[in-house]
Parts: structure tokens; C-alpha cells; sequence
């Protein structure tokens, strides 16, 4: 077993600690550890709601405690450690990506992240202080008004997710700023990776998206500390005003967090069929296209609070649009994959399960867009059926297979297969079990966020399998935790290119050096490694 | 005598800036857009208590302030800097004597939707006004030390951002006090 430096390799009596770095790749892995954190806080308080909903007319959990697990579960998951989980790996990988020695504004970068944690820590304190939030990760007025939610639990959600939102932005300026002008010679816009292709749209989601969900902070702000009437309908104020401004930032953020993780398996995907990818401008393409069509699908979430059918059309229109651009990407994977030669590591099995999946979640998505059925099922057990099959059987398998991916890099390890394969299969099975029944029970009415159910409504069985399926999910993280640990202790020696791949990052060493490369690479094509190491067979382009 | 100036398509803090300016217009526009949706409810009361004739001169000052920004990035002048400044502070004086006026009248966030939206929308670009003064602060400090190279990408930076809050101030005065008139 040899000592080797995880996340950089510094030169030997050089260091410098977590809370100082300024190092793009340290910063990724503050990130990351942020949201593994966050992530197995937000999935305990999923454990609490699944128990309680294990059995109808349970009372493990009380009402209130309920509505604050329901509540602080959909802040934590989306904000504190999706977007972190995403974020870190984007800068770890991002200047490596582009041939570039760090992100453009290195102590900025550190910033970002600062701001993103106390954001997060600020939201959880509200616990200390009297309470969390209970009012839904969307906070409706006029219910998180001062009148319906005396306590401070809102005010921490308005002061949590305003500081973390300054963070995500200033660090999407950064990213962007990094792409655009900081990309080594020869790396043209059209030449980077997919997951940086991916990293610059959603760079821009944000930065057109966070504003409004600020905007609407404040006015909340306005309302329960001053006495102010934005969202006050006695006042003259409008409720419907926060849903507005909340789903603008909302529905943009939805893909905030499945474009990075596309942007992971078409990296992932690729490498494992010994192909480029199939339509890499397409890849691009329709992601631009799900960008701008991201700003005007908002009221989709609202079809059911009466805009009038006119908008709720045009609304339904917009929403089938998207997935076209989506479904593009499906095909461009599957093309890929079609006539390679596989290799079914775990990285690529959760690439090919985030397909599977996230295909379900898609559809399901599609079939919320037609209006009648959205306002049949809206507010039930089926929309939380459909948001978790694109985030866990989605973006989280992408993350997975992410993590699988670019562990090596990181840490100079291989995480274990054999673990991996025990990982992917318990993962895949357990958010099945527990999202599939969900459909069924939202179909025939159960409403979300409900603490309870009387016996007679006949959903106990699939809540039941529903509650064993989170148990399974549980046991997949852990078992993942646990590799990560052994790994990182006694994994397999990686070396610098354990997948034989095709980009920059893998052309250093593992853990790369503080600045990334001896020498800035020069590039002719978009897959610099593979042709460096097949001069033959370079690419045409 | 002036070497070539920094530009946004090559230089980082500047498109950092750009990109950063852009995020902001979407803030302001979300509360613009709020204070128009609401406008009807307050237009009387807006009509009856707003100075717009004090308020007009007090915005040719921030007005003016963006042409003395210009010469002072231009020539890199601490003078001009200081009359940005000046004219700047001068706007924010007649924005609190405005505000001490509706104040005492009875009218604040909390009393009415006119008040609610209007001290939310010029008291936010109040502050971003607030900010840029601490900029010009600093980049008058620094002006007098440091090497060339940085300092051009600083004066530029700030100008940008205070052309920025003059620009805003432009939309913020049409809706709010040119908006009275319709």
C-alpha cells in the first residue's frame, strides 16, 4: 500500500489547509464534501417521512415535525446538495477539461463556496432556533407570510437560500468566465467536452435564474419584516406573484441540474464504447435549445391555480416543446452506444441506468404537461413520483456515474467494482421500488405532503413498498460510503489514465498537480488524449 | 499617450463584470416588473405624495455623474473620480430627503402596496447606488498607488458597473416618477 496525495499532488512539505485554498480542485472537493453532507442529511429526513408514511394512521412523526422534514428535505436535496455536487465536480473538472492552470477568479472561487456552506448552515440552524421551515421547498404566499408562519423558520429559509444563492451565482460567473477565455490553444468553443459544453449553459441558467429567486426572497423579506403587501391579498397584494417569480427561477433550476449530469455520462458513455460521441453538436445544440425554452415553461407548475386556459396553453405548448431537445440527446447516447465496444464498468452501468430512468421521469414529465391530466394529479403522490425519477433515477445516477468516473483522478484510486456493482443494483432497485408505486398512489389520489392517511383509502400496501424501497436506497448509500472509504485507504493504484479516455484532464497526473499541467497541452480535435495516443487514428477534426 | 484599453472580449474581469451586470438586470427586472403589476393600486397615492420635480433634478445629478465617470476613466483622473463621487453622494442625499418626507407623511413599506413597492424598488437601487460609492472610494484610493496595468482593468470595472446603476435608475425613474404623469 502506498501513500499517495489525494485531491492535488503537492510538492512534499507544502501545505495548505481547506479553509484558505484558493485551488480550483480543492474548492471542487469542498464542494463535493458539501454535498455528500447535505445529501445524507436531506436523505435521513426522507427516512423520517417514508417511516411515518409506512402505515396508514402512523404517529411516529407529529404534523409539524412532518412538514418541516418535507420541507427542509426539498431545500436541502435541490440547493445544498445537488447543485454543490454538481458545482464541485464542474470545477474540478472544468479547467482540467480546457487545458487551463485554474478558474478564472481563483479567490472568488472560494468565495463561492463559503457563501454556498453558511447559506446551508443558516437554513439549519433554524432547527436551534425555534424551528425549521414548514411551508414546502416553494414556500407559497401567502402561507410564508408573517399572518400564516409566525415562527422564524421562513425567515431562515429567506436568509439560507439568499446568502447560498449569492454563492451559486458568483461561482457561475466564474465557470463562465473560465470557459469563455481561459481555454488552452486549439480549444475552440466547438472542441471542449460535452460536460464543459453543459457546465456553460448551466452557468447561464443560473445566472438568469437565481436573480428572480432573490427578487422574490426579498419581497418575502419585505413582507415579514416590515409589513410589507407584495404577496398580501388583504393588503391588495397578489399571492400568485410569488409563484411567478419563485417557478421563473424554479423551473430553470430543474435543469440547473440535469444538464451537468447529461454532461457526466457523455463523457462516461463514450469512453466505455470506445467511441466519440454520436451528434456531439447536436449534444450542444439542443441543450441551447432547453436553455432558452427553460425560461418559458414556468407556469406549468401553476396550471391549476386558474391563469386562464389561453396561458395555460401556450404554457402546455412550451412544456412538450422541451422534450424534443431532451429526447434528441436520448438517441445521441443510445447511437453512441450502438456498433462500440462496451465495457460495462459501474461508471457506464449508471450511465446506462441514468438513460433508463431518467426516459420515465421524461415521459412522465410529458404527460403532466397536458393540462386535464396535470390538473387531475397535481399536488399528489404522482408529481413527487415523476421529480424523483428525473432527479435520483436521473441526475443522481449521473453523479454516480460521475463519481465512479473521476474518482481516480481525484484521489489517484480506482473505486471498487465489485462494490460498485452491489452499489449500482441495490441503487437501482431501491429508487424503483420507491418511486414506481408512487405513480399509482398519486393516480388514485393520495396528495403529497399529507402526514398521514385513513386505512380505508387502500393506500397502505404501496406506501408500504414504497417506505422498503428508501430502506434499499439507504442501504445503496451506504454501501457506496463504505467503498469510497476502502477505497480511498487500499483502492487499486489508478495512474494517470485508468479508462484509456479521450480528454485533457486524464493526460496529468492523479491527483493532478497544483497547476494542473507541466506544460499548457496545445489541441487539434475533440479528443486531445486519443489523439496523442493515436496519431494514426487522430480525429478529422 | 493612453496604451490600448481592456476589453470585454479577452479580459476576465471585465466580461466577469458584463456577466455579473447581466445577472443583476434580471434582479431589478423582477422588481420592476412587480412594482408595475401593482402600479394601479398606488398610482393615487403615488400622484399625490412623489416630488417629481426635485426628484427630476436630484437624477440629473447621478445623470451627470456617468459623463464624469466616462472622463474619469478616459484620462484615469482622480479629479473627475472625486466629482463622480460627489454627484453620486448628492443623489442618495435627495433619495433620503425624499424618503424622510414620505416617512413623515405616514408612508413607508409597511403602510400601503405603493409603500411596500416603492421603498422596495428605490431603496434596493439605493443601495446598489451605496455600493458603487464604495467602489469609487476605492478605486480613489488606489488610484494614487499601484501599477498601470491593474488599474486600468479597475477603472473600467467600476465605470462599468456605475453606468450600470445609472441605467437602472433611468427605468426606475420613468415607472416611478415619469409614470405619475400618464
Amino acid at each position: 500500500m502506498t501513500a499517495i496525495p489525494l485531491w492535488v499532488r503537492r510538492p512534499a512539505g507544502e501545505r495548505v489547509g481547506w479553509l484558505r485554498t484558493v485551488d480550483h480542485k480543492e474548492i471542487g472537493v469542498l464542494y463535493i464534501g458539501m454535498g455528500v453532507a447535505f445529501f445524507a442529511l436531506g436523505g435521513l429526513e426522507a427516512l423520517l417521512l417514508r417511516a411515518q408514511l409506512a402505515r396508514p394512521e402512523e404517529r411516529f412523526l407529529d404534523p409539524e415535525t412532518f412538514n418541516q422534514a418535507f420541507t427542509v428535505h426539498g431545500v436541502t436535496m435541490i440547493l445544498l446538495a445537488v447543485v454543490p455536487l454538481l458545482v464541485g465536480f464542474a470545477n474540478y473538472l472544468v479547467p482540467l477539461m480546457i487545458g487551463a492552470r485554474d478558474v478564472a477568479f481563483p479567490r472568488l472561487n472560494a468565495l463561492s463556496f463559503w457563501l454556498s456552506l453558511a447559506g446551508g448552515i443558516v437554513l439549519y440552524f433554524s432547527f436551534l432556533a425555534g424551528g425549521a421551515p414548514d411551508t414546502g421547498w416553494f414556500s407559497y404566499a401567502p402561507l410564508a407570510e408573517r399572518a400564516f408562519a409566525p415562527g422564524t423558520g421562513v425567515d431562515y429559509y429567506i436568509v439560507g437560500l439568499a446568502v447560498n444563492g449569492a454563492g451559486t451565482i458568483i461561482g457561475a460567473i466564474n465557470l463562465a468566465v473560465t470557459i469563455l477565455l481561459m481555454r488552452c490553444p486549439g480549444m475552440a468553443i466547438s472542441r471542449v467536452p460535452l460536460f464543459v459544453w453543459m457546465t456553460l449553459i448551466t452557468s447561464i441558467l443560473i445566472l438568469g435564474a437565481y436573480p428572480a429567486l432573490t427578487a422574490a426572497l426579498v419581497m418575502l423579506l419585505v413582507d415579514r419584516g416590515l409589513g410589507g403587501h407584495f404577496f398580501d391579498p388583504a393588503g391588495g397584494g397578489q399571492a400568485v406573484l410569488w409563484q411567478h417569480l419563485f417557478w421563473f427561477f424554479g423551473h430553470p433550476e430543474v435543469y440547473i441540474m440535469i444538464l451537468p449530469a447529461m454532461g457526466m455520462i457523455s463523457e462516461v458513455i463514450p469512453v466505455f464504447s470506445r467511441k466519440p460521441i454520436f451528434g456531439y453538436a447536436f449534444v450542444a445544440g439542443s441543450s441551447v435549445a432547453i436553455a432558452f425554452l427553460s425560461f418559458g415553461v414556468w407556469a406549468h407548475h401553476m396550471f391549476a391555480v386558474g391563469l386562464g386556459d389561453t396561458e395555460n396553453a401556450i404554457f402546455s405548448a412550451t412544456s412538450m416543446l422541451i422534450a424534443i431537445p431532451t429526447g434528441v440527446k436520448i438517441f445521441n447516447w443510445i447511437a453512441t452506444m450502438i456498433g462500440g465496444r462496451l465495457r460495462m464498468t459501474t461508471a457506464m452501468l449508471f450511465a446506462v441506468g441514468f438513460i433508463a430512468m431518467f426516459v420515465i421521469g421524461g415521459l412522465s414529465g410529458v404527460s403532466l404537461a397536458v393540462v386535464p391530466i396535470d390538473l387531475a394529479v397535481t399536488d399528489s403522490y404522482y408529481v413527487v413520483a415523476h421529480l424523483h425519477y428525473v432527479l435520483f433515477g436521473g441526475t443522481m445516477l449521473g453523479i454516480f456515474a460521475g463519481a465512479y468516473y473521476w474518482f481516480p483522478k481525484m484521489t489517484g484510486r480506482l473505486l471498487g467494482e465489485v462494490l460498485g456493482r452491489w452499489h449500482f443494483w441495490t441503487a437501482f432497485v431501491g429508487l424503483n421500488l420507491t418511486f414506481l408505486p408512487q405513480h399509482w398512489l398519486g393516480a388514485v389520489g393520495m396528495p403529497r405532503r399529507v402526514f398521514t392517511y385513513a386505512a380505508d383509502t387502500g393506500w397502505g400496501p404501496l406506501n408500504l413498498i414504497s417506505t422498503i424501497g428508501a430502506a434499499i436506497l439507504a442501504i445503496a448509500i451506504a454501501i457506496f460510503l463504505v467503498n469510497v472509504v476502502r477505497s480511498l485507504r487500499s483502492g487499486e493504484i489508478a495512474g494517470d489514465d485508468p479508462w484509456d479516455a479521450f480528454t485533457l484532464e486524464w493526460s496529468t497526473t492523479s491527483p493532478p498537480l497544483p497547476e494542473n499541467f507541466a506544460t499548457i497541452p496545445a489541441v487539434t480535435g475533440r479528443r486531445p488524449l486519443w489523439d496523442r495516443k493515436h496519431p494514426e487514428l487522430r480525429d478529422a477534426r | 499617450m493612453i496604451a490600448a484599453r481592456p476589453a470585454v472580449a479577452t479580459n476576465r474581469t471585465l466580461l466577469g463584470v458584463v456577466i455579473f451586470i447581466a445577472s443583476e438586470s434580471i434582479f431589478f427586472l423582477a422588481i420592476v416588473l412587480a412594482y408595475i403589476a401593482y402600479r394601479e393600486a398606488g398610482l393615487a397615492t403615488a400622484k399625490a405624495t412623489l416630488d417629481l420635480g426635485r426628484t427630476a433634478i436630484f437624477s440629473l445629478a447621478l445623470f451627470g455623474s456617468s459623463a464624469t465617470m466616462v472622463l474619469a476613466t478616459r484620462a484615469e483622473s482622480g479629479r473627475w473620480l472625486a466629482a463622480t463621487f460627489i454627484l453620486g453622494a448628492i443623489f442618495l442625499t435627495g433619495q433620503g430627503a425624499e424618503y424622510a418626507r414620505l416617512l413623515g407623511s405616514g408612508i413607508g413599506p409597511g403602510s400601503a402596496l405603493f409603500g411596500t413597492t416603492f421603498f422596495t424598488l428605490t431603496g434596493l437601487h439605493g443601495l446598489h447606488v451605496l455600493a458603487g460609492l464604495v467602489a469609487l472610494g476605492a478605486l480613489f484610493t488606489a488610484s494614487f498607488r499601484g501599477d498601470r496595468a491593474v488599474r486600468a482593468v479597475a477603472w473600467e470595472a467600476v465605470g462599468m458597473y456605475w453606468h450600470f446603476v445609472d441605467a437602472v435608475w433611468v427605468v426606475v425613474f420613468s415607472v416611478v416618477y415619469l409614470g405619475t404623469l400618464l
